[in-house]
């Protein structure tokens, strides 16, 4: 199981990947394991605030609907129309084209509580 | 792995898409050992169970197989059902898993002179072996051609072979002994079935608008509301339910189960999502999916009568927000 070493991980098994005060956000190989085949994906709208631990975002497998979770808060500033076209991007490619949005980080405080690799590779027993 | 009626059941083995696109395309086999095996023998069988259910048992000939209901005195469904005449006075009925024990206590509860009923569920596996390609695996394993008629059962050894499915494909179910399901699983896979979950068997049902019992069946519908007609004998001198049926059929239906169709981009459909027509909550969905095959979502929901017709244009609301879906002829997919 891929667990990137520059990213930070929330316990509902999305990733976020800090630049400066921009956090880029999508769900672990884990998490797109454990979904299977992803049949839609909805990026939260452009300007939507949300709080850490509030759900961004919804995907959905054949069997069910998935929320989302953005790991700290903020602004989003972007979202992957990508995903929204082909989904399925979530499955072949979820640290890199899979991305899901970009948010402004109100509080980088936030991102400590995050795990890093290895508490994250212990939680799913990688 | 789910609990699907007391069974531990996988969902999918490999990917739900990659499994409905091999049955569709190729062959899958799914174990459907959870599906319930009861036996009727004696003289007076065949009209014992006409008395019982909905379809004709009388017109079988040995050897063949119909799909038929068992309704309760107001006409709604308990169960439906395939029946397979195997001899002039043997019968084998194959029952939803989730209604084994309510199914055998109704037919135990209304057991006529000289009618042997046994609930053999617990020793029977079964294997769904589906797909154009389901011949060769039929081959491979019993050494001859596969019946090219549908509804056909057969006695292999120690089980039956039937030419049934839920899929819509070309195909056979192997119902076996249960001490023999792991050879017969590993046969049929050594033949070049790919193994599917029960995602896969909802998905392709669906598209083919087979009903679900539970979902799209339940005793608060008739089969004439569910579209199933032409599975009523409505001139059999009685069954259970019947009277009711006639009564619902002169008053007019209430509602029917309608297939409908996304026309927009829009989330996957899925059970209890509210329809509207003309700015009302008019039913909701009974099932719903995002149709692997024609990549659009799909759903079945009972709905008034007069807005139940093909072309008519309707609204799924999912999560707060509605899609626009119109209501399709059945089945939904056709090759």
């Amino acid at each position: 199981m891929n667990v990137p070493e520059n990213l930070r991980y929330a316990e509902s098994h999305e990733w976020i990947l800090v630049e400066g005060d921009t956090g880029t956000v999508g769900i672990t190989d884990h998490a797109q394991t454990e979904l299977t085949d992803i049949v839609f994906a909805e990026p939260p709208p452009i300007g939507k605030k949300v709080a850490a631990g509030e759900v961004a975002a919804v995907v959905e497998s054949v069997k069910a609907a998935s929320d989302i979770y953005s790991p700290v808060g903020g602004e989003v500033i972007a979202r992957n129309e990508a995903v929204e076209q082909n989904p399925a991007l979530l499955n072949t490619d979820p640290f890199g084209e899979g991305w899901i949005f970009k948010i402004k980080i109100t509080n980088p405080g936030e991102i400590e509580s995050l795990k890093d690799p290895a508490a994250y590779r212990a939680q799913i027993g990688a | 792995m789910v609990d699907f009626a007391g069974w531990e059941m996988p969902v999918q083995y490999g990917g739900i898409l990659g499994e409905h696109k091999a049955v569709r395309e190729q062959v899958g086999v799914f174990d459907i050992s959870h599906m319930g095996e009861f036996f009727v023998h004696g003289s007076g069988a065949s009209e014992w169970l006409d008395a019982l259910l909905t379809n004709r048992v009388e017109r079988l000939a040995d050897g063949e197989a119909q799909y038929s209901l068992m309704l309760n005195e107001a006409g709604g469904v308990i169960d439906d059902l395939i029946v397979y005449r195997l001899e002039q006075d043997s019968f084998l009925l194959v029952v939803n898993a989730a209604k084994i024990d309510e199914d055998a206590a109704w037919m135990r509860g209304r057991l006529g002179e000289g009618i042997v009923f046994e609930d053999r569920s617990a020793d029977f596996a079964a294997l769904a072996v589906q797909g154009p390609q389901a011949g060769t695996v039929f081959e491979k394993i019993f050494g001859r051609p596969m019946p090219s008629a549908r509804n056909r059962v057969e006695k292999v050894e120690g089980g039956h072979v039937v030419t049934t499915g839920y899929t819509g494909e070309a195909g056979f179910e192997w119902i076996v002994p249960a001490v023999r399901a792991v050879d017969a699983w590993r046969r049929t896979l050594a033949a070049g079935a790919v193994p599917c979950g029960l995602g896969a068997r909802d998905t392709l049902r669906l598209e083919m608008c087979y009903p679900l019992n539970g979902s799209d069946l339940g005793p608060e519908r008739t089969p004439l509301e569910a579209g199933l007609g032409f599975f009523v004998d409505l001139e059999k001198a009685d069954f259970v339910g019947r009277g009711a049926l006639l009564a619902q059929k002169s008053a007019g239906l209430p509602s029917k189960l309608a297939a409908l169709m996304v026309k927009e981009k829009a989330p996957p459909i899925r059970s209890h999502y509210p329809v509207w027509a003309d700015g009302t909550v008019v039913g909701e969905t009974s099932s719903g999916a995002l149709s692997p095959s024609l990549g659009v979502g799909i759903a079945m929901a009972y709905l008034p009568t007069a807005l139940a017709v093909p072309g008519r244009e309707v609204e799924i609301e999912v999560r707060g927000r509605r899609f626009r879906a119109c209501v399709q002829k059945k089945p939904l997919y056709q090759k």
